[in-house]
């Protein structure tokens, strides 16, 4: 479970990223965070994985109180939450299958079921063929998909997804967007920042609206998982 | 053990600047590896002079014998002497003799009556010699006291002179060493940035991104010690047989194996302890 109570972030330049935000997301729901560029939607992100600290109220996910959780605590957080993330964060002198096991590494999972349950992710994603294959050998679509299979490599509670589909031709848009569904049906929470109007408009799944740092719209009565 | 695989990606990886690490570290071993030789060698030297007859006193020709056993008691009971030995007029002639055989004229100018007998007195400790000298020369039977005094003196003076600019000049080199590692483990996390955020944002623990970086400074300073070590190892065997020849009667040479690996070891504690020190510091400072 996701909540944020009265949340609100000040940068250090003086400007709102958030002011005021309320909004709670249920276990296994699937829910589409759109608004243009500078709304605020990468900043919630950065909220959730404790990359930054609200200005003023309080964050949870689970059981953990983002505010006042330690600073050693937060490798166990981010170890619960995937993230794909909007310049996927990959590191091109490392192959797909690389990348994708760093997680596994970092949790300090042996190799031979590290490497199991890499192949298991990239098959779920559709790049198993690809995986000895550097980042640069990819297409977009294919990026994306490394990017999310690294964000499923841990069997995350919660999958941030941002703007996956941002530089995408729309085939492949709605490839990924099929795919991070397909994820949402198996149990994952999935949050997926978008300002793709048709794919939010064709899925019948909860919008949340925001606009300079503020909650506009918030869509719960379509029908969700 | 990943975080030693990534370390050695990571060295690999900047060749040039691993071998910096490496040869700083190698200067300051090399350094320490040396003055602890000669340290080690002059304090021997020293060991050495403190064990031989120290002071030697030359008894009048009138002396009695029972006044010079009485002031060998004298200087027994003071419990500063480690030996002592008299040499009659009779046995100064047959080292008299001795030392001179091959020069026939001298031996036939020289007999019993003119040399004099003599009192030869070793010390624990040299400091206790003066004394020692000072009590010879009050007796009454006791033509003349001599004593290396100041043989030993200037050795101990340059012993410490020594040890003084060694330790000066390891300290400086060390202090180098370790700023010069935490520049260059300072730009190796620079360098990953990219990875270490990465990284952080998947979850990796501070300790899980930094074992790697202080690996790396142990294994370059550890290196840098052995490499010290062995070339001041190779010199000092190289230079045992001319050393040898130039301190004729010392015997200090060669130096054991024993001896050699103990102080690899201690330098590799040594490196393992500045290795450590200087990334520790390094990750203090850019991987915040």
């Amino acid at each position: 479970m996701i909540k944020l109570d009265k949340v609100s972030k000040k940068f250090g330049t003086g400007d709102f990223g958030l002011i005021d935000i309320n909004l709670s997301v249920d276990k296994k729901e699937f829910v589409f965070l759109v608004g243009p560029t500078g709304s605020g939607k990468t900043t919630i992100f950065r909220l959730l994985i404790r990359e930054i600290l609200p200005s003023e109220g309080t964050v949870i996910v689970n059981d953990w109180d983002l505010t006042r959780l330690p600073k050693h605590q937060v490798s166990h957080l981010r170890k619960k939450i995937g993230v794909v993330f909007q310049d996927l964060k990959l590191l091109f002198d490392r192959t797909v299958f690389e990348n994708v096991v760093m997680p596994l590494e970092v949790t300090g999972v042996k190799m031979e079921e590290a490497r199991q349950k890499v192949e298991e992710v990239l098959t779920q994603v559709g790049i198993i063929e690809h995986k000895d294959k550097f980042p640069i050998q990819l297409s977009g679509g294919e990026l994306q998909r490394t990017a999310i299979a690294r964000a499923l490599a841990l069997s995350p509670e919660i999958l941030l997804a941002d703007e996956p589909t941002g530089n995408l031709d729309s085939a492949t848009s709605w490839e990924i967007v099929k795919l991070l569904s397909d994820i949402n049906e198996e149990g994952t929470t999935v949050i997926m920042a978008t300002h793709n109007v048709d794919i939010v408009k064709n899925l019948s799944k909860r919008v949340i609206g925001l606009e300079k740092g503020k909650l506009v719209r918030d869509d719960k009565k379509k029908d969700n998982k | 053990m990943k975080f030693i695989k990534s370390s050695l990606r990571n060295i690999r990886r900047s060749p040039y600047q691993a071998m910096a690490a490496v040869l700083i570290m190698m200067l300051t071993f090399l350094t320490i590896s040396f003055f602890t030789f000669l340290l080690s060698g002059s304090s021997r030297v020293i060991n050495f002079f403190e064990s031989k007859p120290q002071v030697t006193a030359f008894f009048k020709n009138e002396a009695k014998q029972s006044d010079i056993n009485a002031l060998e008691k004298q200087v027994k009971n003071t419990g500063k002497v480690a030996s002592l030995k008299f040499v009659s007029k009779q046995e100064a002639l047959k080292i008299y003799r001795q030392q001179n055989k091959d020069d026939p004229l001298l031996l036939d100018l020289v007999t019993a009556d003119i040399l004099p007998a003599s009192l030869e007195i070793s010390a624990y400790r040299i400091n206790d010699l003066s004394g020692i000298s000072e009590m010879l020369k009050e007796s009454l039977v006791v033509q003349e006291v001599i004593f290396q005094k100041d043989i030993v003196a200037t050795l101990v003076s340059w012993t410490s002179a020594v040890r003084k600019i060694g330790i000066g000049l390891i300290a400086v080199l060390s202090l180098v060493s370790i700023f010069i590692m935490v520049t260059i483990i300072g730009i190796k996390i620079s360098q990953r940035k990219e990875d270490i955020e990465i990284m952080r944002l998947i979850g990796a623990s501070n300790w899980y991104i930094r074992w790697p970086f202080l690996f790396e400074g142990m294994f370059y300073a550890a290196l840098g010690a052995v490499i010290g070590w062995m070339i001041a190892s190779f010199a000092l065997w190289y230079s045992t047989p001319f050393l040898s020849s130039f301190l004729k009667g010392i015997p200090i040479l060669p130096i054991s194996p024993v001896f050699l690996l103990r102080v690899l070891l201690a330098e590799l504690i040594l490196a393992i302890i500045l290795g450590f020190l200087s990334s520790f510091l390094a990750v203090l400072r850019y991987l915040r």
